[in-house]
């Protein structure tokens, strides 16, 4: 079932939560709302789900206009935070609790929650009580009893967020596989992890004061991101002030090192800022090209899966981080304090109409 | 609850104090507890039993008046905490649950009933019933009184009693906060499930606790229903304006007779609370989600 929210605004007080926010997820895909915190992503939530009335705006479940719809009448599971499971009831009864709610018969409850407890392999925890179970089993059981009553919307709210960063990963890979196999159910999780939401989802909504960014696959937010902001928001970035002179970007005040980057028309001679990913940039030690700048080696941080070098280029006063492969990193035998040259292989500018 | 590392500290300071300072502490909270409490108290029931266990017996059942006062009592103090049950339950929930315009406002005039003194919660209900009072014309038109009478005395009763279910189950309803109730609701329960089958299960045993207080200052009530009852002898007075009209009657047997009723009543409220206590903590830390 599709979710449309169309021209959504939220207010409290004075504070703009949502300011006429129009998000559109297909059917049967797993969307992220993306954001820093106050960005509005779980408010757009929580509107979607009912919990809570927009000030204007419309919500659509396919074709029909639910806005007006209290949240129990969506038939929509909802998964907080903080799990929210029902303290004084066994995980057998906080499971069947939707379905006892909808007068499902005895035998079909019993049935459908052990078919949910055998989801989630927790079948042995069903006489427990939520204190006696871990981060990781209570976020599971919590998924288990918004599923059950077989809704055909899914709302995560930092489903992950209270979890250490080993079960977060475990639960990740099983919420994805787990989307896979429903069939026909749409969900929406909001995080403030970019890294979750392009391993998880097919499409991330990056939100920011209460505005929709972007809206796109994890790649194209990611290779293609539309402004400053998104750019900036997903991972690490260079920021480096640029001049604009006959549609080239030189960098610096007086520099001569021109950056490979797409200019707008808007950007005609002009003062600008180019951004480029740690990832984008090469170090050599001779200045093959000509196109670089000297940097002086600052920190090398070699344990992970890249080496993360932080170098100064005096010439233009600026702290330049750069990611290597160990490989290149080992064949370069980079040391601290030395000065190597760094090549910029793209950079992105963006149409300066744009304001933070 | 596991001992915390902040627990330790204080504990060991304390045992390090001199043993002067202990005794001394000890002892002086000793002696004002038996002075100010267990004297009083152990003297109400041999005031009451001075005569013998028959003459007892029947200071308390022969006279029809005071046979009536403990009715009485037995009637208004649980309908005034019935009142303050359903009062104090919705203003709870209005006010953890719902942000809205005076909410500071009726958080505060909730304590109103403890800051003002008895006697002069009486005389505003009377200021307010009388048949010169505000609604007294109407209520006369309409052939009504709520003075000396049994609803006036519920009426006062609840006003006097008002903070205590409301108060205790505030920061219970706080610190529970809204998320399972919310979670009820989109599992599609309407409100009357969310209620019954997730609220009240959580804060029974603040409930009960708030409860229990609120029975204990309703039956002791004297200075409020004092003013509105009129204190006319078996018809408005309770237990304790009975013991005053024993008292003033120069018949102190009888008098300390009803007394050690309502400090019995006392005792037994006193034990039941320590025992939802004990569940009430037990509960919160068995069950932290």
């Amino acid at each position: 079932m599709s979710i449309t929210a169309q021209n959504v605004t939220k207010r409290f007080g004075a504070f703009t939560a949502l300011d006429n926010v129009s998000v559109d997820c297909p059917a049967g895909e797993l969307v992220a709302l993306l954001g820093p915190s106050g960005s509005g992503k779980t408010t757009l939530l929580r509107v979607i789900a009912g919990l809570e009335v927009p000030d204007s705006g419309t919500v659509h479940f396919r074709d029909d206009d639910i806005t007006s719809h209290s949240a129990r009448d969506r038939n929509v599971g909802f998964v907080f935070q903080h799990y929210a499971l029902f303290r004084h009831m066994t995980v057998f009864e906080n499971v069947a609790f939707g379905l006892r709610v909808r007068k499902w018969p005895e035998p079909k409850i019993r049935e459908r929650v052990k078919e949910m407890l055998h989801l989630v392999r927790l079948e042995e925890k069903a006489e427990q009580y939520p204190a006696n179970l871990s981060g990781g089993q209570k976020q599971r059981i919590a998924l288990v009893r918004a599923l059950a009553p077989e809704p055909k919307v899914m709302l995560l709210d930092e489903p992950f967020g209270a979890l250490d960063a080993k079960v977060r990963a475990e639960l990740r890979d099983w919420l994805r596989r787990l989307h896979g196999e429903l069939k026909h159910v749409t969900s929406i999780f909001v995080t403030h992890d970019q890294e979750e939401a392009f391993e998880v989802a097919d499409r991330v909504v990056v939100l920011n004061k209460g505005k929709v960014e972007q809206y796109g696959t994890p790649i194209t937010v990611f290779e293609h991101p539309k402004n400053e902001f998104v750019m900036d928001f997903l991972g690490n970035v260079n920021k480096l002030p640029v001049r604009v002179e006959g549609g080239r970007a030189l960098l610096g005040e007086t520099g001569t090192v021109e950056l490979p980057a797409k200019l707008f028309g808007a950007n005609e001679n002009g003062r600008t800022d180019a951004y480029i990913r740690p990832h984008e940039l090469d170090i050599s030690r001779t200045a093959e090209g000509g196109n670089c700048l000297l940097g002086k080696i600052v920190h090398i941080n070699p344990a992970g899966s890249v080496v993360k070098v932080r170098l100064l280029a005096e010439d233009f006063g600026l702290m330049i981080n750069v990611d290597i492969t160990p490989d290149r990193y080992r064949a370069l035998a980079l040391k601290q304090n030395e000065t190597v040259f760094v090549t910029p292989k793209t950079a992105r500018i963006f149409e300066p109409d744009y304001t933070i | 609850m596991a001992l915390t590392p902040t627990d330790g500290p204080t504990r060991n300071s304390r045992r390090s104090d001199p043993l002067w300072v202990r005794v001394t502490l000890t002892s002086l909270a000793l002696l004002a507890m038996t002075v100010l409490v267990v004297i009083p108290v152990i003297s109400v029931f041999a005031e009451a039993l001075a005569d013998g266990l028959g003459a007892y017996w029947n200071n308390l059942t022969g006279d029809a008046d005071t046979r009536h006062s403990v009715l009485l009592t037995l009637m208004v103090a649980p309908l005034a905490v019935l009142c303050n049950l359903v009062f104090g339950v919705a203003a709870a929930w209005a006010i953890t649950r719902f942000q809205f315009r005076g909410r500071t406002l009726l958080v505060t005039l909730i304590d109103v009933p403890f800051s003002v003194s008895p006697i002069v919660a009486g005389l505003m209900f009377v200021l307010l019933f009388a048949g010169w009072g505000v609604f007294g014309p109407w209520l006369e038109a309409n052939g009504l009184r709520v003075l000396f009478t049994v609803p006036g005395l519920v009426l006062v009763t609840t006003f006097v009693t008002l903070p205590f279910v409301a108060r205790e189950l505030i920061p219970v309803m706080e610190a529970i906060g809204p998320d399972e109730e919310l979670a009820a609701l989109s599992l599609g329960a309407n409100g009357w499930q969310i209620f019954w089958r997730i609220t009240l299960p959580n804060i029974k045993w603040g409930l009960l606790y708030g409860v229990i207080l609120c029975n204990a200052r309703a039956m002791g009530e004297f200075g409020a229903v004092y003013v509105v009852s009129g204190r006319i002898a078996g018809e408005t007075c309770t237990m304790p304006l009975q013991v005053e009209v024993l008292f003033q009657d120069f018949n102190s047997p009888a008098a300390f007779a009803l007394a050690s009723v309502l400090t019995m009543l006392a005792v037994v409220t006193l034990l039941l609370k320590v025992w939802v206590e004990g569940r009430k903590k037990s509960s919160a830390v068995e069950n932290t989600p």
